[in-house]
């Protein structure tokens, strides 16, 4: 079953962490990403700017209204999402806590998907240059 | 990354917040400052066990505010001392306290707590310094470091700002409107001072100053949270992002500046960029400009040429003259004489830079620029000239280094 991964932290937290700090997380994950990799369950996986890049359009009312910054003011924000092949709720929190590890602080929210549309392959286009 | 250093990060995080507020409760910044300095070792003792709490800043506020409030019972021996368990437990009064702390006033609290470092009777490096100490929670060894004076030199200068400060009347009401956009206007230029003084640092103490320019990005981030329909501070930190992704490529090994053009642009931070461009794409929608968008909008320019030359120079000659009109300035008017030599040639670049040499006569970069112009002219004569005046002029060793080399290949021909 395909499930999300949401990636829930404290945006001023992780927007804060240095270099390193960074690169120490992001290598921890990558065990994990590694290991789902191996078994062909790993999916897309993006990691989102900060909310302050965002812009939200509120579409509850005649005419939507567009507004600055994210949906919700939150006190921790959606950072990426991770889209994983899991057998189950088990097997998939199995993984979860053990990217948890990783990335200490905020939430993994398991959320399982119910369509999953393919698209085209944009991530040699413009995520190349956000990636590299 | 341990628990130790997410506590950490999830401390500095919540510190301007917190000091905001306990600044608010108590009107005096040196309690607030040690309100929140004694609220963190509490956290740091209890979080580790207990697990972070939901909301770290409320919760920092309301551990700071009961200990200042200790303390002014027990040095006032008045009343009877509280209970120490009196803080324990807090977990089950978080979520009312949160609801108590009144989110209404952090926006102001946080503002007031930047615009006091703005005070306009504190000079630049002061405001600096007392914004990375107080709102940052820098130590007075870190910045004396990076300024290159001793600790006590700087505990004395942060004391006599706050001392000023304190003097001065801190407007605790709620700012109205006009009040609050002055406010925020004073509150990212020091901002964007904090980091100019890290990104325009040379040579050995370069790397002591770095961080300035990551804690700069970090309150211009905050404050776009706190504003965030605000096109400036939209603009202003797309600014520093897109200044700030050149950092891995500006400086060669010995700290000496490298120039744009030399610059190895596949070190750029690719990731800065693309967030400075999503900013300044926010920003146009409001049809609002102004001078930190426009230097943004220049320095995207920039950062989207793949090579120097695919630089539209022609599009940011057209910047630097709209930003002519919010800042007139010389040296908005010599950038854009760079822009137009690029453009246009240099001789009508030179004819326009001519009239500013009385105000920029003591100006290394005017020097530079006119020798640069002179040359492409082939009157290398003056040009030398030119740059001997620059060398005179030059801030760093690394600028004279720079000019001296330019004579060098002038003399040899090349």
């Amino acid at each position: 079953m395909l499930y999300a991964i949401l990636c829930y932290n404290d945006e001023n937290a992780v927007f804060s962490w240095t270099k390193a700090e960074d690169d120490a997380v992001m290598a921890g994950l990558d065990v994990v990403h590694q290991k789902l990799a191996a078994k062909g369950k790993l999916g897309p996986a993006v990691r989102l700017m900060p909310t302050t890049a965002a812009t939200t359009l509120r579409k509850d009312r005649e005419p939507a209204v567009v507004v600055d910054g994210p949906f919700a003011e939150t006190k921790e924000q959606l950072l990426g999402f991770y889209v994983v092949d899991f057998e189950n709720l088990e097997e998939a929190l199995v993984y979860v806590r053990e990217m948890g590890l990783a990335n200490p602080g905020g939430a993994y929210e398991i959320r399982p998907l119910r369509v999953f549309l393919r698209g085209a392959d944009v991530s040699d286009r413009e995520l190349a240059a956000v990636q590299s | 990354m341990t628990d130790i250093a997410w506590i950490d990060a999830a401390l500095t995080s919540a510190r301007p917040q917190a000091i905001g507020a306990l600044l608010r409760y108590f009107r005096d910044l040196e309690v607030a400052e040690e309100a929140y300095q004694e609220a963190c070792l509490r956290a740091l003792k209890t979080w580790p066990a207990n697990g972070p709490p939901r909301d770290p800043a409320a919760w920092l506020i309301f551990v700071g505010r009961n200990v200042a409030i200790d303390q002014v019972r027990k040095s006032s021996r008045t009343e009877a001392l509280p209970e120490e368990d009196q803080l324990s437990d807090l977990d089950d009064a978080e979520a009312p306290m949160a609801e108590r702390l009144d989110g209404a006033h952090y926006r102001d609290d946080i503002l007031r707590l930047l615009f006091i470092c703005c005070h306009p009777e504190l000079p630049a490096t002061q405001q600096i310094a007392l914004a990375l100490r107080i709102v940052s929670g820098l130590s007075v060894k870190q910045i004396a470091r990076a300024f290159l004076v001793s600790e006590a030199a700087m505990e004395q200068r942060i004391t006599r700002a706050k001392a000023r400060i304190a003097r001065a009347e801190i407007p605790f009401e709620a700012p109205g409107p006009i009040e609050r956009s002055e406010r925020l206007g004073a509150v990212a230029a020091m901002v964007y001072l904090v980091f100019n003084e890290g990104y325009s640092t040379t040579g050995d103490s370069a790397p002591l100053k770095a961080p300035f320019c990551d804690e700069a990005i970090r309150l211009g981030r905050l404050l776009l949270r706190l504003y965030q329909s605000e096109p400036e501070i939209m603009g202003l930190l797309a600014l520093m992002l897109l200044q700030h992704a050149r950092t891995p490529a500006r400086l060669d090994a010995e700290g000496a500046i490298v120039l744009l053009d030399d610059q190895d642009r596949r070190l750029w931070a690719h990731d800065r960029i693309a967030e400075g461009m999503a900013l300044i794409d926010k920003a146009m929608r409001h049809r609002r400009t102004g001078p930190y968008q426009l230097q943004a909008a220049i320095a995207a320019l920039h950062d989207r040429a793949a090579r120097p030359e695919d630089t539209d120079w022609t599009e940011i000659e057209l910047l630097y003259q709209a930003l002519e009109r919010f800042q007139p300035s010389p040296v908005v008017r010599l950038n854009r004489a760079v822009a137009v030599s690029k453009a246009r040639g240099p001789a009508e670049a030179l004819e326009m830079i001519l009239p500013l040499e009385g105000p920029l006569s003591g100006y290394f970069h005017f020097f530079g620029v006119k020798g640069a112009l002179l040359l492409q002219l082939g009157r290398h004569a003056e040009a030398r000239e030119a740059w001997g005046r620059a060398i005179a002029l030059a801030n760093t060793a690394a600028e004279a280094a720079h000019i001296r080399l330019q004579i060098d290949r002038l003399s040899e021909g090349v």
